[in-house]
């Protein structure tokens, strides 16, 4: 919190108080303002807080203890999931015989509070799962591992359908179940006094309480411990060793948390899309999850969120901008959404790492905790 | 029988495609200890270009004899390739040399999904047929085993290119050079190479093969798209890996082993997993091949460099 209260302008500097008072408050009303301009401003900020969520937790892994997962977007598919097949009609689909045994005919339809910490932890699991073959492995050799690592993840996604239907393949599974907060279901609007209170806007402030939740989290974390043994061990792993920090359960750590994070995030995801396929969790969104954090600043909360949040915005508002405007000038649309999408992402990563690697708000020194850093700068 | 050796074939094949793309992998690898996650790209875009010049001759010019219009699609995609290549390196990976270690790589997947957006812009996302110019009727030159001369093509013309590469770098002035930009670059230029040079000639140099493996993987397959790049990609460099990265014996012998290993896995993996998982896991081996010998012998099988490089 305080990280990006530094960034709001002139007060970050000297009112911090106030600072955090106009962070919160913009988090607070963005839907609000959002809404004028149409329902769909909303849903994307809906899934900026998503990506905010993967970013955070992928920061973990890549930012805090420095190994590069270029398959991250797996543990978000095993969060999605496990909530698509403990909260869906596709259980009883699948088995009917074994569904309609257990008294399931219509499937099994866990609340959501229990089917969020079961994708947490399978996520988690599947982390420690790519941890231990990979604990040796450092640099590029553990990029392309993970990135293997997501694509294996991703065959099985289409075709685990066969010989017994877990994943129903390419067409994925349909007709997941909202979210329900004891009895409160978050898919369905409100009438409330002749205002009709949408339902993307409960998913906003529902998110919103899960990033928060995440930050003061992984603020501690990364002060505490274990967020100094990894700092320690990505800049030097030997020198960390040797200081008796024990790397393989450490960068075990790393991975079996940051993959929690996915996990947590890929369920909402479920929720709140409603149905989940393959297709959601390509290569390509492993790499946007990776542009945020390094566009933002490796290493750095602050970076992670604004990171996220201008790489779910920019693509919607250049799809806003842009095609009106190819049709104006050329009469048809050149370059569509995706294609635009994709050009943004490859050329931010190059003319980041050229330009500007540390980030659009680099990290600070070692610690991020202000009185260390400012105590350190006062001395020098 | 019959399956095995029909199976072994198709490895060969596919594995010599595979290690025509090594070489590229490992030749940037031993030089700059950079891997060029583009690669596979390169291979696409050699693919498309061939498609592109094809079908404007076939248009214009359609008595041409099929080995002439493949050629002239071979005689564009070369040089199409290297100049992307060669932009590459000195625009984006040239200012990179001495950053952190990850600087290169992230720049690297960037690189690669530039080059794919660009080509989903110039040719669109749909599949294009490559059109079949040697045939790709089968023989039969044993009892049950198939083999279409497109095939035998892609091996000779695979063997011949390896053969001209090993001897290049081997035999003459230029290779020499590249050797010792690879062992250390701040000696290489104290003897007067030009190290900037060498190492542009070497993506060049690596560019040219893609080209042609892309040229041979789409006549094999008459297919073409954007995105076919990656997985070729992705194996070949397991493959370079698999055979020692940083070793051109390595990178060859990697590549024939993994085509190896894969045809004849997709063969039989159904037997063996009980029906469990079948041929569509195909792509499953390489990323298992790679993470064990990363993890299990990480010099590979001809290496002797070490790995453990942070």
């Amino acid at each position: 919190m305080n990280e990006l209260a530094e960034l709001v302008p002139y007060l970050g500097k000297h009112k911090p108080r106030a600072a955090r008072a106009v962070v919160i408050l913009i988090a607070l009303v963005a839907p609000l303002i959002a809404i004028l301009f149409g329902r769909t401003w909303v849903r994307v900020l809906d899934f900026a807080l998503l990506y905010m969520m993967l970013a955070l937790g992928l920061n973990l892994v890549v930012g805090f203890a420095g190994l590069l997962d270029l398959g991250y977007i797996a543990f978000y598919a095993v969060g999605a999931y496990t909530w698509a097949f403990l909260a869906s009609p596709h259980f009883a689909e699948a088995f009917p015989a074994f569904a309609a045994g257990i008294g399931a005919a219509d499937g099994i339809h866990l609340p959501f509070w229990l089917v969020l910490p079961v994708g947490a932890a399978l996520a988690a699991l599947a982390g420690i799962i790519l941890g231990f073959p990979v604990l040796r492995l450092r640099g590029d050799y553990l990029a392309i591992v993970t990135l293997g690592f997501g694509e294996i993840v991703r065959i099985f996604m289409n075709n685990l359908n066969y010989p017994i239907n877990i994943t129903n393949g390419p067409q994925g599974i349909n007709l997941l179940d909202s979210m329900n907060l004891f009895g409160w279901d978050l898919a369905r609007s409100i009438k409330l006094a002749g205002f009709k209170i949408d339902s993307l806007f409960f998913y906003y402030y529902f998110f919103l309480l899960c990033v928060v939740g995440s930050i003061l989290f992984i603020q501690r974390l990364q002060i505490s411990r274990v967020g100094r043994a990894w700092a320690a061990m990505r800049d030097d792993e030997l020198a960390a060793k040797a200081i008796g920090i024990n790397i393989r359960n450490m960068k075990l750590l790393a991975f079996s948390l940051g993959a929690t994070f996915g996990g947590v995030a890929g369920g909402l995801f479920g929720a709140f899309q409603g149905f989940v396929s393959p297709e959601s969790f390509s290569l390509m969104e492993s790499i946007a999850v990776l542009v945020m954090v390094v566009f933002g600043g490796m290493g750095n909360i602050a970076g992670a969120v604004v990171g996220a949040l201008i790489l779910t915005a920019l693509p919607e508002i250049l799809r806003h901008i842009a095609l009106p405007l190819q049709q104006a000038l050329f009469g048809q649309v050149v370059l569509d959404p995706e294609v635009l999408r994709m050009l943004l992402y490859s050329l931010a990563m190059i003319l980041m790492m050229l330009l500007r690697p540390k980030g659009l708000i680099p990290a600070h020194a070692r610690y991020s905790r202000p009185e260390f850093v400012a105590a350190g700068e006062a001395r020098a | 029988m019959e399956t095995l050796l029909q199976q072994i074939l198709n490895g060969l094949v596919v594995g010599s495609v595979y290690a025509l793309v090594a070489l590229g992998y490992t030749m940037v690898y031993g030089i700059l200890g950079l891997i060029n996650f583009a690669h596979g790209e390169v291979l696409m875009i050699g693919a498309l270009s061939a498609l592109t010049t094809i079908t404007a001759l076939m248009g214009v010019a359609p008595e041409l004899p099929p080995l002439m219009l493949l050629g002239a699609g071979l005689l564009v995609a070369i040089p199409t390739c290297m100049t992307v290549a060669f932009l590459m390196e000195r625009l984006a990976y040239r200012r990179l040399r001495g950053a952190p270690r990850l600087a290169p790589l992230i720049t690297a997947i960037g690189v690669s999904f530039l080059l794919q957006t660009v080509a989903m812009i110039v040719w669109g996302r749909n599949y294009h047929t490559f059109p079949q110019l040697i045939s790709t009727t089968p023989i039969q030159p044993i009892e049950g085993v198939f083999i279409s001369p497109v095939q035998i093509s892609i091996i000779v013309v695979s063997a011949l290119l390896m053969f001209a590469l090993v001897t290049l770098v081997n035999r003459t002035r230029l290779g020499r050079a590249m050797r010792a930009t690879a062992e250390n670059h701040r000696v290489a230029a104290l003897m007067g190479v030009d190290v900037n040079r060498i190492i542009a000639l070497t993506f060049v140099l690596g560019a040219a093969l893609a080209a042609v493996a892309g040229v041979m993987f789409a006549s094999n397959y008459g297919i073409a798209h954007y995105a076919m790049g990656f997985m070729p990609g992705l194996k070949a460099f397991t493959a370079a890996v698999l055979g020692g990265i940083g070793n051109l014996a390595g990178a060859m012998l990697g590549g024939i082993v993994l085509g190896l290993v894969e045809a004849v896995g997709a063969g039989y993996i159904e037997d063996f997993t009980f029906g469990f998982l079948n041929s569509s896991y195909q792509d499953i081996f390489a990323f298992v091949i790679l993470g064990a010998v990363l993890i299990f012998r990480p010099t590979g099988l001809l290496g002797e460099r070490v790995s453990d490089r942070a």
